[in-house]
């Protein structure tokens, strides 16, 4: 075979093997410029602005940008010894430079992340600070005290540095300290641990009932003949098709304490007019509409894979002697497997990164990780801390996906 | 293009009213419903009809993530927006509104100086304050006959059982907890500056957590109470008055101890048309404008010259205004002025507190 000599050749002298090995690059060729479109799309509108983004989790060059000379000096500072005066002045000429190129705002909203109360004491001390005089040190405690206090500087020091793991520290409840050490958040801050074991909490429980309700209605339909099961799946689809909003508003009027069902429950004396089940703006109104809504996720995948499950196995079963549990346990059961890792798997990952059920009906304890990422994105403008979480919450599922090939295997998994 | 939409709305408009062609158009942004309408009736009409120019008028739920947007992206659109007073601070500190020359305000229509005309704290280095609204709470007096009188009734879940209504954030809430405590109004941010005090202000709302229903929007709190979801509520006041004079509700307010703040007007900074803007405000901010819009809405006007001047409701004539307002001598005794100051400086630290508060 080696010996191309003897090889075949083309009509135009060249070794088959290349003629052979050109076409094929061709054809890929071809199919790759086929798929560049959707490619481009997807790096250009999907990963990069992902990937930019989560840098924020960690990289923050705000304040080492608009306080250069500050940042500099800070570097060299211990963050134990008493700052000197040499840090007060550059701090000073920074402070006038931001004052007049109108960054001091954002300087001291990043430092106030750093040290509660910061804010004010950067943008009072920026107005005055062009009429500040040597000794610099004495100017600025004599606009306010504050600036003797060691803490200011070390949240400065903090803030100044451009790579930090301090965002990431405090999606998960710790915090980093100025000279680099990380400690666990006071205890009446912790808030984002709860929160991911909650957001786990709920996504597992819907999962599971969809799976509960999911099962029997799949096996259902499968099992019908086409006419009816037909006629059953669009029920099952209507609200598949129907708006996110519109069904979740529809929740609150059934559940609500006024609501249809809390008046049903008074009128068959299972609840007094005076005290009516909470069934809403709390985590059971998130698990009732969560899993009304991604019911369909489970459904669907399950019915393609039973529909596709010949009903002579557990005929045969029962036939050589096997009772109906046993039918469906040994020979049913393990044939819908991959539907049910495809639908658990749709509906935990949907279920994950819910937002705007949770927000409208969770009250304060059915609240998930998402609400809290869009209070940072929009209400307190802490982009970075929203980074973080998101990047938490982005390795936790990637963490999910690799056990969930470990225990059931990616490939035994059907979508239909 | 859309500012060329613009200007084509505002010739059609100047056309179709009959007045002479717009000299030029300002797009004026607020806060939409019931509040744009009685700025577009006490201001804008009255503007256009003085001027020549013409408002168009665009409606945003406020913080500064579009401004922001526009100011850096360098496409401002929008040249005068009605912002609350943090906002006014924040942008002005990052340089999205512009520096604003008190002294050509327009002296009060008796005559006052602009600085002395208004309440204080109406000026920033780039806002002037319109109006005054409040958080106030409020019930069903169709439900309670004896309804609550003091904040205190509020956090009182013996005297008045019920559930009640509370914004999820802790502004307000921590105000109206120390005050409900016994805390006298005017040393309300002096102890919520300690420790001590946040712990105190929590310990109060733990008393009635497992009784709160949490709202988020404006509009949310009048249709708790409407819906009976809830016992009474915290609500800004114009919202209930609303839903009492346009809708005939029979809620009533309690004044107690209400947390009240002033909106402003901002100039974008690089807006198109800033001189136009800044006419617009001034025009906008004087006594009659002020007064003339309080026959809309229940937000006081922040001029006191305007309050003598204050009739009675646009529809109703035997509607008094002037007891309405948050400002009314009756129901100012306990007022709270909001510290903006004291939120910029905490809100990172007391909104994560308050978040970790509710989840456990």
């Amino acid at each position: 075979m080696s010996d191309t000599t003897t090889s075949l050749v083309a009509a135009d002298g060249t070794p088959l093997k290349r003629k052979l090995a050109q076409s094929l690059m061709r054809s890929r060729a071809r199919a790759f410029g086929l798929a560049l479109p959707l490619l481009a799309f997807i790096l250009v509108l999907f990963v990069y602005p992902i990937a930019n983004f989560l840098t924020q989790a960690f990289y923050d060059a705000r304040f080492a940008t608009l306080m250069p000379g500050t940042t500099e000096v800070l570097k060299d500072w211990d963050a134990v010894s008493a700052p000197t005066e040499e840090m007060a002045a550059v701090l000073v000429a920074d402070l006038v430079v931001s004052k007049k190129e109108k960054t001091i705002g954002k300087v001291a909203t990043r430092v106030n992340r750093e040290l509660s109360g910061t804010r004010s004491l950067f943008t009072k001390t920026a107005r005055s600070a062009k009429k500040m005089e040597a000794p610099y040190m004495e100017a600025l405690i004599k606009k306010d005290k504050d600036w003797g206090d060691i803490e200011v500087w070390q949240a400065m020091k903090t803030a100044s540095r451009v790579y930090t793991p301090a965002y990431l520290a405090a999606a998960v409840d710790l915090k980093m300290l100025a000279d680099g050490s990380i400690v666990r958040q006071d205890e009446d801050r912790r808030i984002h641990v709860i929160l991911f074991w909650r957001t786990l909490e709920i996504s597992f429980l819907v999962t599971l009932f969809c799976f509960m309700l999911g099962y029997p209605v799949a096996y259902m339909l499968s099992t019908l003949p086409a006419r009816t099961s037909n006629l059953l799946l669009i029920l099952v689809l209507l609200p598949f098709w129907t708006s996110l909003l519109v069904r979740t508003t529809a929740w609150i009027a059934m559940l609500q304490a006024q609501g249809v069902l809390n008046d049903l429950f008074v009128v068959f004396g299972l609840a007094a007019d005076d005290d009516r089940f909470s069934l809403i703006y709390n985590k059971t109104g998130t698990l009732i509409a969560m899993t009304h809504i991604l019911l369909p996720f489970m459904i669907l995948p399950l019915y393609s894979v039973m529909k596709t499950i010949p009903p002579s196995y557990v005929r045969a079963a029962k036939s050589m002697g096997a009772t109906n549990w046993t039918a469906f346990w040994r020979v049913y059961f393990p044939q819908s497997v991959p539907g049910i890792g495809a639908g658990a798997l749709l509906v935990f990952i949907l279920a994950i990164g819910y937002y705007i059920t949770p927000a409208l009906v969770g009250g304060q304890d059915g609240q998930m990780i998402s609400n809290f990422i869009d209070f940072h994105m929009r209400k307190s403008l802490n982009w970075n801390l929203a980074a973080a979480m998101g990047l938490v919450m982005l390795v936790f599922v990637l963490f999910m996906f690799w056990i969930y090939d470990r225990i059931v295997g990616i490939d035994n998994m059907k979508l239909g | 293009m859309k500012t060329i939409m613009s200007l084509t709305t505002a010739s059609v408009l100047a056309i179709s009213a009959g007045t002479a062609f717009a000299e030029g158009s300002i797009t004026a942004v607020s806060w939409g419903g019931a509040y744009t309408k009685s700025q577009v009736e006490a201001y804008h009409k009255p503007w256009t009809a003085a001027t020549g120019n013409t408002v168009v008028s665009e409606d945003y739920s406020g913080g500064l993530a579009e401004v922001k947007a526009q100011v850096e992206s360098g496409s401002v659109t929008w040249d005068i927006i009605d912002v609350e007073k943090s906002d006014a601070v924040r942008g002005c500190d990052e340089g999205l509104f512009m520096e604003i020359d008190h002294s050509a305000l327009p002296n009060g229509a008796d005559g006052s100086a602009a600085a002395d005309d208004f309440i204080p704290g109406s000026f920033t280095d780039c806002a002037v304050a319109n109006i005054v609204w409040s958080t106030i709470f409020a019930y069903d007096s169709s439900v309670m006959a004896n309804g609550p009188t003091s904040i205190a009734d509020f956090f009182n879940l013996d005297a008045f059982p019920g559930k009640r209504g509370l914004r999820k954030s802790p502004k307000a809430n921590l105000e109206m907890a120390l005050a409900a405590d016994g805390v006298a109004s005017a040393d309300i941010y002096e102890v919520l500056g300690t420790d001590e005090g946040v712990d105190r202000a929590f310990a109060k709302l733990d008393t009635i957590k497992d009784s709160v229903v949490w709202w988020e929007a404006g509009a949310q709190p009048p249709q708790l109470l409407a819906d009976g979801e809830v016992a009474m509520t915290t609500a800004y006041n114009g919202r209930i008055f609303n839903a009492v004079a346009s809708e005939g509700k029979p809620f009533e307010i309690v004044w107690d101890a209400q947390v009240f703040d002033v909106d402003m007007w901002a100039i974008v900074n690089g807006a198109p048309n800033a001189e136009l803007a800044m006419d617009f405000l001034k025009f906008s901010t004087a006594t009659e404008q002020l007064a003339a819009q309080a026959s809309y809405i229940s937000y006081g006007p922040a001029r006191k010259s305007s309050a003598p001047l204050v009739g009675s409701y646009h529809s109703n004539a035997s509607l008094e205004m002037g007891p309405q307002m948050p400002t009314a001598p009756d129901n100012f005794a306990t007022a709270i002025s909001n510290d903006f100051e004291f939120w910029a400086d905490n809100q990172d630290e007391l909104n994560e507190r308050f978040n970790a508060w509710l989840a456990n």
